[in-house]
């Protein structure tokens, strides 16, 4: 029999859970307690969370911005602006051959055995795929950059020169196809897992990836002083598209199962990262205010990246999440 | 079985991996008493860590949910349901009936037939035994965390600091090791009443099926088999008898391998990849 004083506090905690529909606390929702039930089993989550910590986001923002800066670097070398690709592949190296694997690595559980990434070809991992993008990036965009900076300071003397001219085009063209992979693939590695928040929106991130890549990369070489007007359009196109993309989101909404992106805080950086990069970007830049447009685009595309990991730590410890997106 | 004394398949040895013979683990929560003996062998024979020790006072279950540590999980569930043909009691207060039931599951790594662990793992740690289990080569293993969130179950975890072989990723290895040299599983082999069953696949699917048969006969309406053969992930290597709805044992009801939003999400790469090459070559013609 229970005694007065236990009797008394259940009182308490049923109100407490009439009230405010939930009560923390331990041992609070066995049967026949006063709580309403946690969905599943005490509420433990279905699926893990994704154990990536700051360095991820960081890898997705710097990865896209030089994977799309060679696909820049391409474009300005096939219609003569030497300047604007040599700074291209500058930054095309610095952050997506030297500080993307740096973070890549910093990431592992056991960084000292990163060389084991490259033991298998696996091509229905997207992990394995994009460590050889990587790698091949990598391959082209750093000796790229040293025949293009070789062949524009002259170094070497008449056919050699020629022959370096060629080589840079050839791998700047490589670097530019194998970037275009690199700051895609991040939307296809997180969409293809069992997080249901990635996994509802599999074909919207490597869009939003690969957009907020390309878009950042002018953005920064803006920043850098190259004001040109196809970096302009690019910057309207790339805005344009997240905008769009902020639409879609909005729209395509799969209730309990994607609620992590449209509630809690995770769901306020995925709205204010798309908002910056979406449409404030594109009135900035239709006012001309070039250089707070990029610096709008750069923090979106930096704040959305978070967001969208923040986003799997949130449904990815939702076991309501997990139910929903199977129910249907 | 239970009865059979050492001639059960819990008990005898065997020569599953020299001859290639699919096994699994067969779990009935109808004969589990809750008694931790599975959790317990499994943490000595696999010498895996202590993870802590934490009041849940979620019913008996302080273990809370598989993890890197933790590759046998037995969970508790109070419901107010009627288990069997029990009489149930009678409501304290009002003249209503209380049906109560206590269900104890021991819950493992299920051993996918498609296993999203072994399919993202990008270095060939993770492969399949002989006996198609999944196992991870903690040698080989560099922690990039991408089994994590690519197992449909939430078993596999990477081992956080300060803990002894912290960065890799673990989960449970189907005692690989013991099966090698014709041991049985430590789980099933310390399991007082065989609600952990171990065996050849074939066999067990078949006395599984029975005994939701056999349970429905005497009132167990709600037993059902959980063996996900109908989804991507084409069955499992350790599967369940359940009382009730998997959701309430924190199963998902229908798991998929991850690798069936490969193609929609490569061909949105794809076609960013080549938009965005386009764009760009499209800006620089345009403005020169």
């Amino acid at each position: 029999m229970n005694s007065p004083a236990s009797e008394k506090r259940l009182e308490q905690l049923r109100e407490k859970a009439w009230q405010e529909g939930v009560v923390p606390g331990r041992g609070v929702d066995v049967v026949g307690g006063p709580i309403p039930r946690k969905p599943g089993y005490y509420g433990e989550p279905v699926v893990k969370p994704p154990v990536w910590t700051w360095e991820i986001p960081l890898y997705f923002f710097f990865g896209g911005i030089g994977g799309m800066s060679a696909v820049i670097a391409l474009g300005a070398a096939l219609f003569h602006h030497v300047d604007l690709s040599r700074a291209a592949m500058w930054i095309a190296a610095v952050a997506g051959a030297v500080l993307s694997p740096i973070l890549l690595i910093m990431d592992l559980g056991r960084p000292h055995r990163f060389l084991n990434m490259l033991r298998v070809f696996k091509h229905r991992s997207p992990m394995s795929m994009g460590a050889w993008i990587l790698t091949a990036f990598g391959a082209c965009a750093v000796p790229g950059l040293i025949a293009l900076e070789l062949h524009a300071y002259h170094v070497f003397p008449g056919a050699l020169d020629q022959l370096l001219r060629v080589v840079a085009g050839v791998l700047i063209f490589g670097a530019a196809i194998f970037g275009t992979l690199l700051a895609t693939y991040t939307g296809v590695l997180i969409g293809a897992t069992a997080i249901p928040a990635w996994f509802l929106h599999r074909t919207l991130l490597p869009i939003h990836f690969g957009t907020a890549g390309l878009g950042s990369a002018a953005a920064v070489l803006e920043l850098l002083g190259h004001r040109i007007a196809a970096l302009n359009f690019i910057g309207f196109y790339a805005a344009a598209v997240e905008t769009a993309l902020l639409i879609w989101l909005s729209l395509a909404k799969h209730g309990a199962a994607d609620r992590a992106i449209h509630e809690h805080g995770s769901g306020w950086l995925i709205r204010i990262g798309e908002a910056f990069n979406g449409p404030l970007a594109l009135v900035l830049r239709l006012f001309g205010f070039i250089p707070w447009a990029a610096i709008s685009f750069l923090a979106g595309a930096l704040v959305s990246r978070i967001g969208w990991i923040a986003v799997g730590k949130v449904s990815g410890s939702d076991p309501e999440a997990v139910f929903a997106s199977q129910r249907s | 079985m239970i009865g059979e004394g050492t001639h059960s398949t819990n008990q005898r040895r065997h020569n599953y991996v020299q001859e290639n013979v699919e096994v699994g683990f067969f779990t009935d929560p109808t004969v589990c008493i809750g008694c931790k003996a599975c959790e317990v062998a499994c943490k000595e024979w696999n010498e895996v860590p202590d993870d802590g020790f934490t009041w849940s006072g979620n019913s008996y279950d302080n273990t809370g949910h598989l993890g890197a540590s933790t590759w046998r999980h037995v969970m508790f569930l109070e419901q107010d349901r009627q288990k069997g043909n029990q009489i149930a009691g009678t409501m304290s207060l009002g003249d209503g009936e209380d049906p109560f039931r206590w269900v104890f599951l021991s819950d493992v790594c299920k051993h996918c037939e498609e296993a999203g662990c072994l399919e993202a793992c990008p270095t060939g740690s993770i492969v399949r035994t002989e006996t198609g289990t999944v196992f991870v080569q903690d040698d080989v293993c560099n922690g990039c965390g991408y089994c994590v969130v690519s197992c449909p179950f939430g078993v596999i975890d990477r081992r956080p600091a300060p803990l002894p072989d912290a960065g890799g990723a673990f989960k449970c290895t189907f005692c690989y090791d013991r099966q090698k040299s014709g041991l049985v599983p430590a789980c099933a082999k310390v399991c007082p009443t065989e609600s952990i069953v171990f065996g050849r696949l074939d066999d067990l699917r078949a006395h599984a099926t029975k005994r939701v048969e056999d349970l429905r006969q005497h009132g167990y309406n709600d037993a059902q088999l959980y063996d996900p053969t109908d989804t991507s992930v084409r069955g499992i290597h350790a599967f369940f008898l359940l009382l009730g709805e998997p959701e309430a044992y924190g199963l998902p009801p229908r798991p998929q391998v991850p690798t069936i939003y490969l193609k929609s999400a490569w061909t949105a790469a794809f076609a960013t990849a080549i938009a965005s090459l386009l764009v760009t070559l499209l800006a620089f013609a345009f403005s020169s």
